[in-house]
């Protein structure tokens, strides 16, 4: 697969991620070699085979419902970008 | 043309567990901001979810009660977008493996009839926290405290055809997760919410039209409201040649208008898939039988049995076990006064109108299931006529008392058979014309003279009996 | 007094039997790391207080009679594990002003042993790479030589224990980052079967292949180390339940009978000649000690490479998207909105490689691609997966190179992705898998270490070591020093 210089701005705009335009065709060539690898995988014959999400073979743990955690806001918070009167700021979200 | 609506919900009901879906933090309603978001729910660097045992039984408990298939197996996924009030940058949720399957519910429509609603799935996920708009120096302030609060996202198939079925069908699911104890469904604090998504079609078409999802609905009246006004919306666009968009709509409540968000081409790619730092949930048969004998009596078993074992005509077992709480509360009076059926018609008439009136909910009630007992006992034994129970009932709710205290210190009593014939003798003199109707096979006098009666005693006397009397002397 | 060139066991003794005190060993561990990481650049964050605290503390528990195999030894930490009140980077200008409020299990543990920590290494930002040039602190130098890299991602983990600036440290490996940079630095590495030790405060590369484990002069060490590691962690899903068994317990069985396995795969085109030679001279060492060589195949080995670089950049374009500049880490200068702070604070706080792996990660898991690349990756997980269930049908344990080559040029590499991603071809499998893997110094060429790797079957851990250690009894290639570090 060959990924074009619009391709990696989509991309780059799904992930949130800000690309100097002058280092975009570098990306897209890396990115295409990347993808020019990985199609190797087609390769192989996985009709029927089923997908492995994990490693182990096992079954999701429970918790018991009980609270645990105590407020830390202060602690969380003291190398926070941005806080006032304990909220996290961003600039103006507008729905 | 005649149009057809086809409406589908997805409902967002918080699960009333004390923890976190995916950690320790409490989920208590109404903290100081931020205060409840701990290391995991503030998405920290290298913190890990492990999931709430709770949550898992509330879900199973929703599935059994629509009679859905519930998975044996089931997977979280993350489902990835950018927004300040998700710390992760993906939500957790379920996708492929949800942990409730197809079931349904039978809701009541609007000619007495009932309808089956399917429920497509329903499944996990955690909630969002808040974005606080009030102004940081044009800065938007964000409280986590709700980031992590375990959501049964229940999503419904298109089978509802009027906004009034929609919300007969939200109100079915909301009465049914509070009888299963598993959401508080407080609407004002959003542990009950729903997205609707809203379609037209020509009568007769089967095909659907294009859809548009109204976001974040929170009361059953804006349910109706805002289907009502997209409906006229679509309606207007089409016939006027227009098309419409897919796309996500809010309702503005204030305006009584819906607006567009964003449009689906711009829609997020949300880049599913199976959460890794979780395991497939397994759930065994023995689980689900062990949940299943600890559920409580569902309101259809308990509609059945009002009207079979206490006497109470569908229509008022419908209404009475519509809502657990008022259910309980009919339950006990009937019990206490051995009167189910006048214990039925004093909660569904005088005390529900009551409540309604002052905007306030059964829990609330000045007047306890026993007081209403000890009047109701009163009545059935003719102590008080039905005129005193009113002003009873009146006092009771002003908190004058319980239904004896009451009748002692106002000194209620009926008229005596003697003071009634007496009555009715004078008035049978003074109305000769009345009477001579009544012979010539007038049969709706009687209601004229039982008027005049009971007038005259000022309600003191029992209309029972003076129908009686009555009968006797005009023959 | 030459400390530096002892193993665990005798720094313990020589704490326990008060030759020295804890404080004495730090300081002349940080003593060295003042001396000599100027030039290696090992170390992100030297912890000298924290360090000297931790050891007057060990020294009282060691004068109370209660010491443990690691009370009062110095060891360093990957600068990926979390620790509270002290910078943890994971290599990246994303973190640079990250003072995590809370410590990593592995890092509770180490402190529960009372061990000392001496600081946090240096690693490819956000353990991507395998040659710690995409850390945002600078490429770390090989102590064999420095022109050359040191491997990675746990470069610094690797180079740090090679010049002896630390008896130990930790590293994390996701598709052969402990592994790869101990071949690179000549000492010994393992990486624990999946689930083995907690990965809760180790951030996340790649959640379902990252797997904490020891970086050690000897096998011995790696497994008093490794004690002190693992566990089940109820704050992890993943840990797995199951008891820890003494790690140095089995170390002394002999290897009669034991049969390896070596997989032709692991022979063929790309592995350096030299290295092939190394390699098959230490299968014949195992030989002389009883084993048994039987031939076997892993036959969708060529497969790894290509499925590791769908899975790991989707988990991880996931898990990183929790660095946004809203909470903590990096956040860009006056962002003119929301949009424009998540992306630059992004743009600005991450290297290249990592935007990269973001962006194949995003790609292979949008909608019309997740069938082709992640579902068809996970699919081959599993061929590859199966391949080791059969042939540990008829092994105990898998030899072969844990590197095709020995460690290349700093620069040679780092602007070709792919020729840097094939330097773990015999690596990444054994993460698709789930399953422990370890290795060993073998030798060298070209004056560089060459590592052979040990792959075992789940949780046979213990079995890894006790091989690794039989090999160490009768050879001394762990015992080589680079000569400048002395």
């Amino acid at each position: 697969m060959s990924l074009d210089s619009d391709d990696v701005k989509k991309i780059a705009n799904l992930a949130r991620l800000q690309i100097d335009e002058a280092d975009i065709p570098d990306y897209a060539k890396n990115l295409s070699n990347i993808l020019d690898l990985v199609e190797q995988m087609d390769a192989a014959d996985t009709d029927k085979v089923s997908p492995m999400a994990h490693p182990l073979d096992a079954v999701q743990r429970l918790r018991p419902d009980a609270v645990t955690e105590e407020n830390q806001r202060e602690h969380f918070q003291e190398h926070a970008p941005k806080v006032e009167d304990g909220l996290y700021l961003v600039p103006q979200v507008i729905e | 043309m005649e149009w057809e609506t086809v409406i589908g919900l997805e409902i967002h009901t918080q699960l009333a567990t004390k923890s976190k879906i995916f950690s320790g933090a409490s989920t208590a309603y109404g903290a100081v901001p931020n205060t409840q978001a701990c290391a995991v729910d503030l998405g920290l660097p290298g913190v890990l979810p492990v999931l709430n045992k709770e949550v898992v039984t509330m879900a199973i408990k929703f599935g059994l009660a629509i009679g859905a298939e519930v998975a044996h197996r089931s997977v979280f996924a993350r489902k990835n977008y950018f927004y300040p009030d998700l710390p992760k940058g993906y939500q957790i949720s379920q996708m492929d493996l949800p942990i409730v399957g197809k079931g349904s519910v039978e809701i009541e429509i609007e000619d007495g009839k009932t309808k089956i609603v399917g429920v497509t799935r329903a499944h996990l996920e955690e909630d969002a926290g808040k974005s606080l708009h009030e102004d940081y120096h044009g800065m938007t302030g964000i409280d986590l405290n709700r980031a992590g609060t375990p959501l049964l996202e229940i999503v419904s198939e298109p089978d509802m055809r009027s906004a009034k079925e929609a919300v007969a069908y939200m109100k079915k699911i909301h009465s049914l997760v509070r009888y299963l104890e598993i959401s508080d469904g407080n609407m004002q604090e959003g542990s009950f919410r729903c997205d609707a998504n809203v379609s037209v079609r020509p009568k007769g078409q089967k095909e659907f039209g294009t859809r548009t999802e109204l976001k974040n609905i929170n009361s059953f009246k804006f349910v109706e409201k805002a289907i009502n006004i997209e409906v006229e919306r679509q309606i207007d666009i089409i016939e006027s040649g227009g098309k419409i968009v897919q796309e996500t709509r809010l309702y503005d409540a204030d305006k009584n208008e819906t607006r567009s968000m964003r449009s689906k081409e711009e829609a997020m790619d949300y880049r599913y898939f199976p959460d890794p730092d979780l395991l497939p949930v397994e759930i065994t048969e023995d689980d689900i039988r062990s949940i299943e004998k600890d559920l409580p009596e569902l309101p259809a078993v308990k509609q059945a049995r009002f009207e079979k074992d206490m006497g109470l005509s569908n229509y008022d077992a419908a209404i009475l076990t519509s809502d657990k709480d008022l259910a309980a509360f009919f339950e006990e009076a009937a019990n206490k006064s051995g009167q189910a059926k006048l214990a039925a018609n004093w909660v569904i008439g005088d005390l529900s109108g009551r409540l309604n009136k002052e905007d306030k909910s059964i829990t609330d009630s000045p007047i306890t299931a026993e007081m209403l007992a000890g009047m109701i006992k009163r009545l059935a034994e003719n102590a008080i006529t039905s005129k005193m129970a009113k002003e009873v009932f009146d006092a009771m709710w002003n908190g004058e008392g319980d239904a004896d205290q009451i009748i002692e210190k106002r000194g209620l009593k009926p008229a005596d058979s003697g003071e009634v014939e007496k009555i009715i003798d004078e008035i049978i003199a003074n109305n000769p014309d009345q009477v001579e109707q009544f012979k010539a096979g007038k049969g709706k006098v009687m209601g004229f003279f039982v008027g005049q009666v009971m007038k005259a005693s000022k309600g003191k006397a029992d209309p029972a009996q003076v129908n009686k009397i009555l009968s006797e002397k005009l023959k | 007094m030459s400390l530096h060139t002892k193993n665990l066991a005798e720094l313990s003794d020589k704490l326990k039997n008060k030759n020295i005190s804890s404080v004495e060993l730090t300081q002349y561990f940080l003593d060295r790391i003042e001396k000599f990481d100027g030039d290696l650049n090992s170390f992100v964050t030297v912890a000298k207080d924290h360090a000297l605290t931790q050891a007057r503390k060990a020294d009282e528990v060691i004068a109370s009679g209660k010491a443990g195999p690691l009370t009062g030894i110095p060891i360093a930490q990957k600068d990926i594990f979390c620790t509270q009140g002290i910078k943890t980077s994971c290599g990246s200008k994303m973190l640079d002003n990250f003072i995590s409020p809370y410590d990593a299990t592995v890092v509770e543990k180490f402190n529960d042993a009372g061990a000392v920590m001496l600081g946090k290494l240096n690693m490819d930002e956000f353990a991507m790479g395998s040659s710690n040039e995409t850390s945002f602190y600078g490429p770390v130098s090989n102590p064999w030589n420095t022109k050359c890299v040191p491997g990675g991602s746990s470069g610094g983990s690797a180079a740090s224990v090679a010049a002896r600036l630390t008896p130990a440290s930790t590293g994390t490996d996701t598709g052969g980052s402990i592994r790869q940079p101990a071949s690179l630095c000549g000492i010994t590495g393992l990486k624990p079967t999946y689930g083995r030790v907690s990965r809760y405060g180790m951030i996340a590369f790649a959640s379902s292949l990252d797997q904490a484990g020891p970086i050690a002069q000897t096998a011995q060490d790696a497994g008093l180390m490794l004690n002190a590691m693992a566990g089940f962690d109820p704050k992890d899903s993943t840990s797995v339940d199951k008891e820890v068994p003494d790690y140095t317990a089995d170390l002394g069985e002999n290897l009669k009978g034991l049969k390896i396995g070596l997989p032709k795969e692991y022979f063929g085109e790309g592995l350096d000649s030299v290295v092939g030679d190394i390699i098959n001279s230490a299968v014949e060492q195992y030989k002389q000690l009883g084993a048994e060589v039987i031939d076997i195949e892993l036959p969708n080995s060529g497969l790894s490479v290509p499925a590791y670089y769908v899975v790991a950049p989707a988990e991880c374009s996931s898990n990183l998207s929790r660095f946004d500049g809203v909470r903590f880490g990096y956040r860009c200068e006056n962002p003119k909105d929301l949009e424009d702070l998540y992306k630059r604070s992004r743009g600005e706080g991450f290297g290249p490689e990592v935007k990269r792996r973001i962006m194949i990660g995003a790609y292979a898991l949008s909608a019309g691609y997740y069938d082709a690349y992640y579902l068809k990756a996970q699919k081959v997980r599993h061929l590859i997966s199966d391949d080791f269930k059969q042939a540990f049908k008829k092994v105990d344990v898998i030899m072969g190179p844990t590197s095709p080559n020995v460690a290349f040029n700093i620069g040679e590499r780092s602007d070709d992705p792919i020729a840097m991603y094939l330097s773990d071809i015999y690596t990444i499998a054994t993460n698709l898998a789930g399953l422990p893997g370890m290795s060993v110094p073998a030798g060298f060429a070209n004056d560089m270490p060459v590592g052979l790797q040990i792959i075992g079957n789940y949780f046979a851990e213990s079995r890894l070591l006790n091989v690794a250690h039989q090999y160490q009894l009768n050879t001394d290639w762990h015992k080589q020093m680079p000569e400048n570090y002395r």
